[in-house]
Order: structure tokens, then sequence, then C-alpha cells
């Protein structure tokens, strides 16, 4: 019996795979560095230092939408409360970044931050205990995320929440912790936030080689976040997943937990979430309860459906145009920017519902012929 | 009460189960026992507790009395569908559902009677045994030409034989067909009773019918269900001279 090779999920691993993307790696990890330290600084292709952590930033958010591609696309379940695992992770560099100012500050206190001092806070609230180590500071950028969605994930896909109504309470989960991020008293600096970082792992955050670093280091969990988003919808789970997109009381009756491959996957994209906002943090250099707030996840979704539900690929390049067009835009003509979104949401919803990525590939998820053998002797 | 799991060898078995919806009686005081190797036949008009029926057999829907058991032992109304469907018992629903997104090839894969854990869906592979085991299926089901299209773009016949398919290649000890042959044509009909009875040389199938034509076709027992209860039960011919059975499909 002749076993025809190459069946849809082994190939997706192939030559020319991996060409791609160590093409697109290469361009994003040294096109960058070059521009911005090799060219002559007048030259009109020259990368201007402040421009470095404005790419970062693109690439986080690039992060950050593939994690909600991977939820919405794949399994369908649409978090409209991304922002938060998204700003927890940030929390957690800006704390660590904010232990690292030490006598530095305005107060110049060796014990507490700044906005502690003020509040007249006579020592260190546990929950910041750790956070001058950057191993632990890192742990926490997963685990706080990671068990948020667990815990979440756990109370709403057990009892079967699904559709508008999981949106509908990650948006309130979200809208929580913005207000509860807002308070003074709980001790993560209130409406201001966490800000005025000097360094990172001993380096000034302010130094153009330190800005390159976070530009490659976001470039690097860029991309093994995207390796590993195409491990997981490559393989059988991805398929289970896209079954119980469709069709999630069929797969309970064929004996798959579908709870726990909800979990598996709401756990996995909330920490690479977290992954992206502790990025971000030191590149834009504040982190404030504004992230948490409802709008901004609700940006992350038209990122995604401008790029393409359903493709990894798709949504990384949506994130990047609609920021950048967003930073030219709201330089540009600020007052048309919150116009021009809806707009483009809504005509990509109506004209390209499969977004960039639909543009490139065949109108129906049809896969390549895959080749069985034909068994001797046996006939339908 | 007396737990049933030491007085019965039957296969499934079904005593005093009621259900209610909002004090509409699904099922009233049903009793119904399947031996291990029959292919049984169920009919009954609608609302008679039919689908109620495989709903509680499979977990779907909890009783609110009554025992449930599967294979002397196993309490069905303790354990949730992915539970009951791990213990062999599998499934058709009378509206086709596959998987539309996914190949004919993806969703007998997704049948495959393997580890149903998410870690070891994530590492699974697809090695040739299996890949094999599919090709099997797919020409026992007619399907091996359509293998790689997506399963959305089947006719309603092939929908319900790659239905088939997947509890077929799961190895189910059970397997529970309702309305296998709604909206099919009279070919296909045909086509899905030799089907049926060729795979009920090595399983237990139970067969809920509206068609007495296909049913009669099946030559099997028939146990007729009324206002969820057990109304007659015996071979068709049985089941069709009697007075009962004739008021309510007929009309009183």
């Amino acid at each position: 019996m002749a076993v025809a090779p190459g069946v849809g999920a082994r190939s997706a691993w192939g030559p020319g795979f991996w060409a791609s993307f160590a093409a697109c790696a290469l361009v994003l990890t040294l096109v960058v560095p070059v521009l911005n330290i090799w060219v002559a600084p007048d030259s009109p292709v020259a990368l201007p230092d402040y421009l470095v952590p404005l790419l970062g930033k693109y690439l986080c958010y690039a992060l950050l939408a593939l994690s909600l591609d991977l939820i919405w696309g794949y399994a369908g379940i649409l978090s409209l409360g991304h922002g938060a695992f998204f700003a927890l992770g940030g929390y957690c560099t800006g704390m660590y970044l904010m232990r690292q100012i030490g006598t530095r500050g305005v107060y110049g206190n060796p014990l507490l931050p700044d906005f502690m001092v003020f509040l007249n806070w006579k020592e260190l609230p546990w929950f910041w205990w750790g956070f001058d180590h950057f191993v632990y500071a890192a742990a926490m950028v997963v685990l706080v995320p990671g068990l948020l969605a667990l815990v979440f994930g756990w109370l709403a896909f057990r009892s079967r929440v699904t559709g508008v109504y999981l949106s509908i309470i990650t948006q309130a989960m979200t809208y929580a912790l913005m207000l509860a991020f807002f308070r003074n008293d709980m001790g993560f600096g209130g409406n201001n936030g966490l800000t005025d970082y000097k360094d990172i792992l001993g380096w000034d955050v302010h130094w153009s080689s330190t800005r390159l670093a976070l530009y490659l280091a976001s470039a690097l969990a860029l991309g093994l976040g995207y390796l590993a988003c195409r491990f997981i919808t490559v393989s059988k789970l991805g398929r289970v997943l896209l079954a119980l997109r469709d069709a999630e009381s069929r797969v309970r009756f064929l004996g798959y937990s579908v709870t726990n491959a909800k979990l598996f996957v709401f756990t996995f994209s909330a920490v690479l979430a977290g992954i992206a906002g502790a990025l971000y943090v030191p590149q834009v250099g504040i982190i404030n309860p504004s992230e948490f707030s409802p709008g901004n996840s609700i940006e992350i979704a038209i990122w995604v459906s401008v790029g393409g539900r359903g493709s990894l690929l798709g949504p990384i390049v949506g994130a990047v145009l609609v920021n950048l067009a967003k930073t030219w835009l709201t330089g540009a003509a600020p007052e048309t920017w919150l116009f021009v979104l809806g707009a483009l949401f809504v005509v990509m919803t109506l004209v390209f519902p499969r977004g960039l990525a639909g543009l490139t590939r065949r109108p129906d998820r049809i896969r390549p012929s895959v080749a069985v053998p034909v068994p001797a002797g046996e006939q339908a | 009460m007396k737990t049933a799991a030491s007085t019965t060898d039957a296969l499934l078995y079904l005593n005093g189960v009621t259900v209610s919806f909002d004090g509409f009686k699904a099922l009233n005081d049903l009793s119904l026992v399947v031996e291990e190797g029959e292919l049984r036949t169920i009919i009954g008009p609608n609302g008679a507790g039919k689908t109620t029926m495989m709903d509680v057999v499979t977990g779907k829907t909890r009783p609110d009395s009554g025992e449930v058991f599967f294979g002397g032992s196993e309490d069905l109304s303790r354990l949730d569908e992915a539970a009951i469907a791990n213990l062999g018992i599998g499934r058709k629903f009378q509206q086709p559902t596959v998987f539309e997104n996914l190949t004919v090839f993806e969703n007998l894969e997704l049948a495959l009677a393997e580890g149903r854990g998410t870690w070891a869906t994530l590492f699974s592979q697809l090695t040739s045994d299996r890949r094999d085991r599919i090709a099997a299926t797919l020409a026992r089901i007619g399907l091996l030409e359509q293998s790689g299209q997506a399963a959305g773009a089947l006719s309603h016949g092939q929908k319900q034989w790659l239905e088939i398919g997947m509890l077929l290649i799961h190895d189910r000890t059970l397997l529970l067909l309702d309305e296998p042959v709604a909206g099919m044509t009279d070919r296909e009909t045909e086509q899905t009773a030799e089907l049926i009875l060729d795979l009920a040389k090595d399983r237990t199938i139970i067969v809920v019918e509206h068609d007495m034509a296909f049913v009669r076709s099946l030559g099997a027992r028939v146990t007729v269900l009324h206002e969820g209860s057990v109304l007659a039960e015996g071979s068709i011919d049985f089941v069709q001279n009697h007075s009962r059975v004739i008021e309510v499909y007929l009309g009183r």
C-alpha cells in the first residue's frame, strides 16, 4: 500500500516555510540596526534614534494582535478584554523598573517609590516584594496574566459562556481592572501609573543601544510567539479548535474536552499578551490604568480583523499598518483619527471580511487535496 | 432505590427515566433495554421523547429520576458528554453536523480513537497506521474521492455518511443514529440501509426514524414511544397492527 507523503499538517514546517520565516526575521532584525547605527545620520534612509522605540512598540502591538487572533480566529473566542493581560504584563515590568530607580527619585527614598512616599506609605506593600529582581519580574510577566486567564477562563468556559456573552464579560473584566488601578490605595501609582524609569538590567533606558536591544527583544518575542502559534494551529489541537469554533457541542460528543482546549489557548494567548505588554512599557516609558480601558481592547480586535483573522500573518501586518496610520494621522489631523478607525473597521468588515490576508488566499479554506492510500480489496 | 448494576447484563438499560421541561414530561417513566449486538429501531410521533431519550443516554440532559446504565455498571446519569463518548457511545445527530471548514479527511482524523486530552492533541502525529484507518473508513462510507474537500461542500447524503464514518472510525460499542435518512433521496436511503445493516454485524445500533419503509428495510425489533414512554415493542408487523399504535399514529 503506497502512502502519500505530505498531509497538510506535516508540510507546514517545510523548507519553503523556513526560508520565508528566515527572510522576515532577517529584515526585522538587521535592517533597523543597520539603518540606525551604520548609516550616516544625514542620509535620507537613516533611522533616527527616536523612531526605534516606535517600531519596537509596533512589534509589541503585533504580538498582541497575534495573541488575540489565536483565540478569536481559530477558537472563536472573541476576547474584548485582551488589553488587560497586556497591561498586567506591562505593570510587571513597570514595577521592576520603578524598583531600579533606587534613591534617584525626587524624594530620594531608598525603600519606596516616589508615589508611595507622596501618599505617606511607610513600607513596601507585599505585592511589590521581589520586583527588585529581574528574574522574579519576568516570571510575574508570565504568571500574573496567565493565572488571571486560567481562573477567568475556567469559570467562563466551564459554565459554557460563549459568543457575545463572553465578549461582554471580558470587557467587564478589563473595565473593573481599570477602575481598580485608578485607585491610589491599590498601590500601583493610581491615575499617574508608573513612569520616570532610569535603567533596565543596569542599562539606561534612554541609551540608543538599550532601545535597540529592546526593539530586538520585541522582534525575538514576536518571532517565537509566531512559531508557537503556528505549532498550535497546525497541530491536531488546531483542528480541534477550528472544529469547536464551528460546532462546539459536536466536539464534546466526539469526546474532547472543549473546556480544556479553550482554557489552554486562552491562557497561552494571555501569556503572549502579557509578554507584549512587558516589552512595550520600557519602550514607551510609562504604564498607567488607561491601558486597561475597554476601547484599547476593542482596537486590538480591529487590528486583527483588518489583517484577517484565522491567518497568523494577517493580524501582525494589520496591527503594524493600523498603528502606522494612527501615528501619522494623530500627528497630521488628530481629530479625524477615530472616524477613520471606525470607517476602516466598517469597510473592512463589509468589503473584505477576511481582511488583508483574505486578498492573498483563495475564497474558501480548501487546502491542497490530501492524498490517501486506497486499501487493497476495499471498495465503497 | 436499588441499583441495576447487579441485575442486568444488557448493554443499555433505562429504568423509570423521567425528564421534565417546565412541567412538560418529555420522558415519563421510560424503561428500555437494548442487548449487546442488537439493531433496534425506535419510532414515535413528534414529541414522543425520542430525541430526549438520546440526550439522556449521551449525557446532554440529566434525568430527573430513574436509572441509566451502560454495559451493566456505568451509570450514565452521572457522566458528562465527553466521558460518555469515551465509554464508546457515539451519536449521529438529526441535522448532519460535520465540521464544515475541515476537510473530509480531517473530520475523520478528529474522530480517530486516540488521546483526547489537550496535550495529546497538541503533540499528536498522523502515523501511517492512522492514515490507513482513515482511508479504510473513507472507502467504507464511499467518500475516498472527496477526502481533501471541505466537508461543507458535500451533499446532504454524503454529510450523513461522513458523520456515520466518524462514529465508525472510533470503534464505538453503541451507535445512536437520529433520523439517519432524513432529507435523503431514495437511492441514498437505500445505500444508508445497506451501510447500517453492514455496520450492525459488529456493534450495537439504535436507530430513531420516521420513515416506515426504511424501518421495515432494516427488519429489526421496533420500539414505539408515545408521550415519553414505551407504547409497544416487537417486530414491525406486530407494531403496525397494534391497535394503540394505529390510534396514536392515525389520530383518534
